[in-house]
Parts: structure tokens; sequence; C-alpha cells
């Protein structure tokens, strides 16, 4: 079945864009999600781009194998750029995953209903990004081994973590935020795990959907709790997002350096974050609804939607690059008034035009309905977005770090194979992850759509 | 007259539509039975209440948790930093507390979220691999797709199981099936 697209100058019958295409019952909804996963053979399509997803993954394999044997010298870092493209990837993967926080958590606090289709793979894409976000920090202290020294652990020197840090609240932040993610992300799979167990043919895909689903069965009495627990968790996951980039922002804001030191920073972090995320949410929705024929339940009122969220934080965006570049010049701070004019006439200017041009000028397009309408129009932007924050997260470490307060003490940076090779590991990384979640579990929550079939077929009675 | 065995489970029927299941849970409650259960593919509203079911403890729980997550983390800070390795850093108090706060916020939200799903799943009696109900064919198939059941256990004082299956045929219920233990 499919959905004609409703003439879209009229604003009646967009209203009333489905959130799911009409038709649809509790076995339809069932079989075509649940099909995805236990009866459509591999295509040729998966298998072509999980064979690259995966070559690239060797790649970040052997990048992280050379660093480990000869240090982060073979990255472009130097005193005063010590931080680079670990740290730009670090933020930029970080903000990428609190789209799906937001999409699963908030819009299911605001009780928006487009939410229900894409927010499984929404969570999916939070709990990869966070992954790859967690590898950079940890390679980029050189002795990864190490690593568990930022952890309270009753060390034999009677060491504590320097708690007062930003450093380590980052740790505390971001390793609360992968857990978290994924307890709600699996909470949200117990019941699509026991629709998997039920209909799965074959002995091996039963018993490890039947382990999975812990034993589900869909009593009242264990939706009540569930209900209770899911409510309490998007709570939770609520200001807990709004705390991670908070406290990124703070490894930047606490610190005294040209660029860093305002008071935006966390507001500001957090909009470009949810502004990336989704960018990429666009991103990964859009092949995935034309690869496994699911615009009935992803449908262009989602699209749009997405766009219009797009939009709103693309302008908190750029009212952040606004007062960043105001108050520079307004505390006549001559650092700081400086570190504004080498963003305009410094030696990475292109990069700062091209951050104004991907991130401010080319989404004001969406105003138009003609523009968030257009699928290829939106994938192509949502690309740009991407880009462009990866370039916002590049300007700030890169800018203030090559220029601070002596002039004896500037620098440059370029990057150098291994970092390019590291970046692309983890895009690697995060697109095969992707590619073995669609395989393996429901990319759109079955029991949700099951309520959401209820919910429409109440409301045309 | 079918024979009351002692291996019986209970009795289960089969509902096309939610309002179905809502209306037999209310009419098995009228009828006096207290141990029965209703089984649905998603979260029903208004099936909490027709089965009479009261508030849960999770909240309570996730309350606790945040609070011990919380103040453990707070106070764990205070400890490394005032008793156990005290450092004098740029003339900064030992309990310098608003430095503390990010931790302990994470902290709680942890506790919190741990506490949520370890003590839903916990009252649920989950992981439970089985349960006499997984032997009823239908409701394998159906009751995680698309239908609603409803059993009456054995363990109901009222439970009879010539009375109860007729009882949930009253109801229109289909497919009305003893469910063995075994």
């Amino acid at each position: 079945m499919s959905v004609s697209q409703p003439p879209l100058d009229s604003p009646e019958i967009r209203r009333l864009t489905p959130v799911l295409a009409p038709g649809h019952t509790y076995a339809t909804v069932t079989d075509k999600i649940a099909a995805i996963v236990l009866t459509r053979p591999v295509s040729l399509g998966w298998l072509a781009g999980f064979g690259i997803a995966f070559t690239m993954v060797m790649v970040l394999n052997l990048a992280v194998g050379y660093l480990i044997i000869k240090g982060v010298g073979i990255w472009g870092i130097n005193i005063p750029i010590g931080w680079g493209f670990a740290i730009v990837n670090f933020v930029w993967w970080i903000g990428i995953g609190h789209a799906g926080t937001l999409i699963s958590a908030i819009l299911f606090l605001l009780n928006q209903k487009w939410r229900t289709s894409i927010n499984r793979f929404a969570e999916a894409m939070t709990l990869f990004a966070v992954a790859c976000a967690g590898l950079f920090p940890l390679i980029h202290t050189g002795r990864p081994w190490m690593a568990y020294y930022m952890f309270p652990y009753p060390s034999t020197m009677g060491l504590w973590p320097q708690f007062r840090s930003p450093l380590i609240w980052d740790v505390f932040a971001v390793s609360t935020y992968g857990t978290v993610s994924a307890l709600f992300w699996f909470v949200g799979l117990i019941p699509d795990l026991a629709t998997l167990r039920d209909h799965a043919i074959g002995k091996p895909k039963q018993i490890i959907y039947g382990m999975l689903a812990l034993g589900w069965r869909g009593s009242a009495r264990h939706w009540h709790r569930y209900q209770s627990a899911y409510l309490l968790l998007a709570g939770l996951a609520t200001p807990l997002v709004l705390s991670v980039h908070t406290v990124v922002s703070f490894d930047f804001s606490v610190a005294i350096v040209p660029g860093w030191h305002t008071t935006i920073f966390p507001p500001y972090f957090v909009a470009g974050a949810i502004y990336s995320g989704f960018a990429m949410v666009l991103t990964i929705a859009i092949p995935l609804r034309a690869a496994y024929d699911l615009e009935d339940f992803i449908t262009m009122r989602h699209l749009e939607n997405m766009a219009k969220v797009m939009l709103a934080t693309g302008l908190i965006v750029a009212y952040g690059y606004f007062f960043e570049f105001f108050l520079s010049l307004y505390s006549g701070n001559k650092f700081d008034v400086f570190l504004v004019q080498q963003r305009l006439h410094g030696p990475y200017n292109h990069f700062y035009f091209a951050l104004i041009l991907c991130n401010i000028l080319t989404p004001q397009l969406l105003w138009f309905q003609k523009v968030r309408t257009n699928v290829a129009m939106l994938f192509v932007m949502s690309l740009i977005i991407n880009l462009g924050m990866w370039l916002e997260r590049f300007v700030i470490v890169v800018i203030s770090l090559t220029r601070d307060f002596m002039p004896s003490a500037w620098g440059r940076y370029s990057a150098t194979f291994w970092d390019y090779a590291t970046f692309a590991g983890t895009l690697g990384l995060f697109t095969m992850l992707l590619f073995l979640f669609v395989r393996v579990l429901p990319a759109i929550s079955i029991a949700e759509m099951r309520e959401l079939v209820a919910e429409t077929s109440e409301e045309h009675k | 007259m079918i024979e009351h065995r002692s291996h019986t489970y209970g009795v289960v029927g089969e509902f096309v539509t939610e309002h179905e299941l809502i209306h037999a849970a209310e009419k098995a409650r009228e009828a006096g039975y207290r141990h029965f259960e209703a089984y649905a593919p998603f979260p029903v509203e208004g099936l909490s209440e027709a089965m009479g079911l009261k508030r849960n403890k999770v909240p309570l729980i996730t309350l606790i948790g945040g609070l011990c997550g919380g103040l453990g983390g707070f106070f764990f800070q205070y400890w490394c930093n005032v008793y156990s390795y005290p450092q004098n850093i740029a003339g900064r108090p030992l309990n310098s507390w608003p430095a503390f706060i990010p931790v302990t916020f994470e902290l709680t939200v942890l506790g919190a979220s741990l506490s949520a799903v370890f003590g839903m799943l916990a009252l649920n009696g989950l992981p439970q691999p089985h349960h006499p109900l997984f032997n009823v064919e239908r409701f394998s198939k159906h009751a995680t797709s698309d239908r609603f059941f409803l059993c009456i256990e054995a363990r109901d004082k009222k439970f009879d199981l010539a009375d109860s299956s007729r009882f949930l045929q009253g109801l229109n219920a289909q497919h009305v099936t003893e469910v063995v233990d075994d």
C-alpha cells in the first residue's frame, strides 16, 4: 500500500498527513516490521554496504593499533595544539548521539506521536555514536590501558581522581550517558524481542531472542510497572542529555583560553548537539525507509518535523555564533577581540566561512516547505549540516589553541593520514553497527506502533 | 464435567480487541475473581484501572536509587577531598562543593535509572524463561502480536475449570483453553 502525497499547497491536507499510513492493523505492523529481521533475505545492497563499513573498521583497527605501538606522535597534534582531531571528533560524535535521546525521551514526555516510528533507530544511533565518541578521549590519553586511572578506585597509591576537573566530570557524564542510553534502548526493546521470539522460525533464533526477551509475556501487571519505569527513564534521560553536552562544553569554557571562556557555551553546545543529531537521524532515516519500504511508518510528516527541528536548533546555533562574536567585541578584552579577527582573517578563516555557509546559510532553505518535503534535498542538507557541525568543533578547538595569549606560543595544526584514518574508521564503525542493527533487531518499535494503531483507529471512530 | 486437576494453571480466553479485554477484566472483577491476569501486545489504556491495579513500587525504588546515587556520589567526593587525600589546589576550600555537583548529578541519574530498570524487572519477576501460558499455542503465537488474552488462574478461590471456562465464553472469548503447567 502506498501513500499518495497530498498536494503540498494545501495546509488543511498537510495537517492531516498521518504519522502512520491508514489501513494498518496490529498484525500488519507486527508482520511488516518483524519480517525485516526474520524473513527478509540478506540483500546485495546490504552486503555491499556492510562490506564497505567493515573494511573501514579494519582501517580503524590498523590506525588504533599503530597508535598504540607508536604513541600519539603519529597524529598532527603538537604543543600548543594538544587536542586536534581526537577532541573535535569526540565532541562531534557525542553531539550526534543527543538527538536520539531527545527523540526518545523529550518527545515522549511531550507526547509527540510522530516520534514513535523513529525513536528506536535514533536510540541505536545514540548508542553507536557514544561508542565512537568514547573511543577518542580513550585513545587520546596515549596510554589507553591506563584509562582506568580516571575512575575512582582504591589504588595502592591512595590517590583519587581530581573531582574539580571538567575532564573527570566528562568521564562520569559520558559513561552515565552511555549506560542510561543502553538501558533505555533495551527496556524499549523487551516487548519487541518477545515478538521476535514468538515469530522466529528455527531454534537458534528462538533461543537467542527468547533469552533477550527475558520471558516477557505482555501481562497487564508487567505493562503497568513497565510504563512507570519507561516514563521515569524518559524523565531522567531528559536532564541527563542536557547535562552531558553542558559538561562537554565545560571542558572548554572552564579553561581561560580565548574563544572558549564564555558562559554561552553550555546552551549553544546543547543546541548544536541536537542540530547535528537530527541531521544524522535524517541521514539514516532517508536511506532506511527507501531500502526497507518503510514509507508507511516513516512518513513525510516525520521528515518534515525533523527538518523543522533542524531549522529551529540551527537558528539557536546561529544566535550562539552571533553572541559569541558580539560579546568578544563588546567585552573589549584584547585577546577575545584578536580571536574574532583570527577567525575572520587568520590562517583557518576558510574553515570559519565554510562553517557559516554550512550551518547558518544553507539551512535557511528549510523555511521553504518545498525543500522540507523534498527527500533528496533533505538528505543533502543533512550531510551539509553534519559537515558544518564538525567544522564548528574544528574552529573552536584549533583556532583558539593556535592563537592564545603569547605570540611565542602560537602554532599551526594540520591533520596527518592517521588522523583521517581514525576518523574514517569511526564512521565505518558507526555504519557497520547500524547495518547489523537493522538486520537483527526491529528498527521501529513494534509495540509502540500497535499503540499508534489503537490510537489512530480511535480517532477515526 | 471436567475434573479439576492439580497441575492446571488456569483457563485462558482470547479477545480480538482491547475494548473486549477491558470489558472482560471488569466483569471478572465484578464476578469476584481476584487472581486473573490480562495479556496485551501493547500497554492498553484503561486496562490497569479495569483490573484494579494500584500504584506500583517502581517510582519509590527509583527515588531511593537516585538518592543513594546522589548522596553517595557527593559524600564520596567529600571524603576523598577532605579526609582521604586533602590537597590545596589554588587555595580552594577542600570541600569545594560546587565543583562536585556535576559528578553528583550524573550519579543521581545513574542510580535512579539502574534502580528503575532493575526494580521493574525484579518486581515483574523477570527474567523468567518459562511460563505455563507459553504451552498454549495460540498464546505464544498471538499474545505478542495481535490478540488480547485473559487468564483466570487456578489459585483463585472461585476458580472452577468448567465454570470459569463458561464465564469466559460468556464474555465473548474465543478459543477458551485450559492452561496446563507441566
